[in-house]
């Protein structure tokens, strides 16, 4: 089996329009949740969210390119050039033959069904823009970036809720293991940040008014986020070779499936992934220096994640240091998996673990180290980052300190 | 528009749970007719669909919301409050 490391990495979200800002407010505990800002977003009982403000497209693509880029597909855009060039490659020959890019998304391009759902119901118009399908299909974001790379290996987008960019990164890590590519892009996106998009998730009632605050006894639900996280997963040997600087190594993943409810979680199935992963990787509990959780902060996750956590590494759960960033980012849904891991590098890279922000009150269903509110140092060598879905499908991957 | 509210939030429970109205006790809770939590958000959107009414109610922590979910006469007096305060 061949060996797979990172040497690339981009992203855009509510914290920042690079990894470095992104970084930076990790370890600083800021948050990026504000006031959302969209069309008829008075008409919504949640008005929060981790928004990309101040973005203007036009001053990223030109007019043909935001025709055919929802929004979805230009975050997926603005991080892949982020990390295509950190790693340095240029795709060509029998490198872009070998090469491909596997995207995690839940709704694709939600923002464009919301538009032309409007224009033809509420407006009564009968006519849509002619490239409505091919911006919000939910391989849009691939498809682009396999066209601005020259990526002609296997490419695909999986969508499996808020597992999807776990979900992706595992495909990318298995492809290159396995000898059937030599790098991928990978990782997600999304962008459901529209009146249709949030109303629809207010309406299962698990969306919080005011805060996301993981692990506390008062969280009082989830609050959505919007953007992306793209990775350059590379064939260790390869990137050896041409001297690559390498970010951190990819060395285990797992996944399952609780089959049992289609929005209750199961700590039996996520204990199982995580315990997967850790056996796909070869390493024990203890080898574990920092988890970055789902913690969605609803009720129902962070009690059971813990639970799982527990289960899976034993007594040494009690030394493991687990935050949710999504605290600061909110929950970007299927690309969320995507920016947390860049909380797993920044801890084996900087020796600097994210904090869980907005933690007020220990809840003791989630009696684990939390890192409350304030990143902290520490000499870390193994990560793990936990995806949950709705659906019951779960997705662990493990990383190690660059070799 | 003849049924009293109490008749129509038993109608509404009944239906969720399956059940004949007369199988639906005042006195009971949600938990004794079999209204799991998906059961009772569904119950929810309809009890705000018949009455048109705003139910504040998050599902992460059903205890603190204003509107009491104990039992089955709980929630036809909250569910009378709303209408009376939110009829104008």
């Amino acid at each position: 089996m061949n060996r797979v490391v990172i040497t690339g990495q981009g992203t855009i979200n509510a914290l920042g329009t690079n990894v470095a800002d992104t970084l930076d407010a990790f370890a600083n505990a800021r948050c990026g949740i504000s006031n959302l800002e969209f069309r008829d977003v008075d008409r919504l009982q949640i008005k929060i969210g981790g928004q990309v403000k101040d973005y203007d497209p036009e001053a990223q693509f030109n007019r043909q390119q935001i025709a055919l880029f929802d929004r979805f597909t230009q975050f997926t855009q603005i991080a892949a050039n982020e990390a295509v060039a950190q790693s340095g490659l240029v795709f060509s020959g029998d490198l872009s033959a070998n090469s491909g890019v596997i995207l995690g998304t839940a709704g694709g391009g939600v923002r464009t069904w919301d538009e032309n759902y409007r224009t033809v119901y509420e407006e009564g118009k009968n006519r849509v823009h002619p490239f409505v399908v091919p911006k919000l299909m939910n391989n849009a974001a691939a498809s682009h970036v396999s066209m601005a790379h020259n990526l002609k290996g296997p490419s695909f987008t999986v969508a499996t809720a808020c597992a999807s960019s776990n979900h992706a990164m595992g495909q990318a890590f298995q492809f290159i293991r396995a000898g059937m590519a030599k790098v991928m892009l990978t990782g997600g996106s999304e962008s459901m940040l529209c009146f249709g998009g949030v109303k629809a998730w207010e309406g299962l009632r698990v969306m919080s008014k005011d805060a996301c605050r993981p692990f506390s006894a008062n969280r009082n639900g989830m609050v959505q986020g919007e953007g992306a996280g793209v990775f350059v997963f590379e064939e260790y040997e390869h990137a050896k070779a041409r001297g690559a600087e390498i970010l951190a190594e990819v060395i285990g993943f797992s996944m399952t499936s609780d089959a049992s409810d289609i929005v209750m979680p199961s700590k039996q199935g996520a204990a199982r992934a995580i315990a997967g992963a850790m056996t796909d990787a070869k390493i024990n509990p203890e080898d574990v220096g920092y988890i970055n959780a789902h913690g969605t902060g609803t009720a129902a996750n962070d009690k059971t994640e813990c639970a799982a956590v527990a289960d899976a590494l034993g007594h040494h759960a009690d030394k493991v240091m687990i935050s949710s960033t999504k605290s600061m980012h909110g929950h970007l849904i299927g690309g969320t998996g995507a920016v947390e891991l860049l909380a797993c590098i920044m801890a084996l890279r900087d020796g600097v673990v994210a904090p869980t922000i907005g933690y007020q009150e220990p809840d003791p269903e989630c009696a684990l180290d939390v890192v409350p509110n304030e990143a902290r140092k520490a000499d870390v060598s193994v990560t793990l980052s936990n995806a949950f879905a709705f659906g019951g499908l779960n997705a662990v991957i493990a990383l190690r300190k660059a070799p | 528009m003849t049924s009293s509210v109490q008749d129509r939030v038993i109608a509404i429970i009944a239906e969720q749970a399956l059940l004949e109205v007369e199988d639906v006790k005042l006195d009971g809770t949600l938990e004794d007719v079999g209204i799991d939590s998906m059961g009772l958000v569904e119950s929810i959107f309809a009890i705000e669909e018949a009455f048109d009414i705003q139910v504040p109610f998050n599902a992460n922590d059903p205890s603190e919301s204003d509107f009491d979910i104990s039992s089955v006469s709980a929630i036809v007096n909250a569910v009378e409050t709303l209408v009376a305060a939110q009829k104008s």
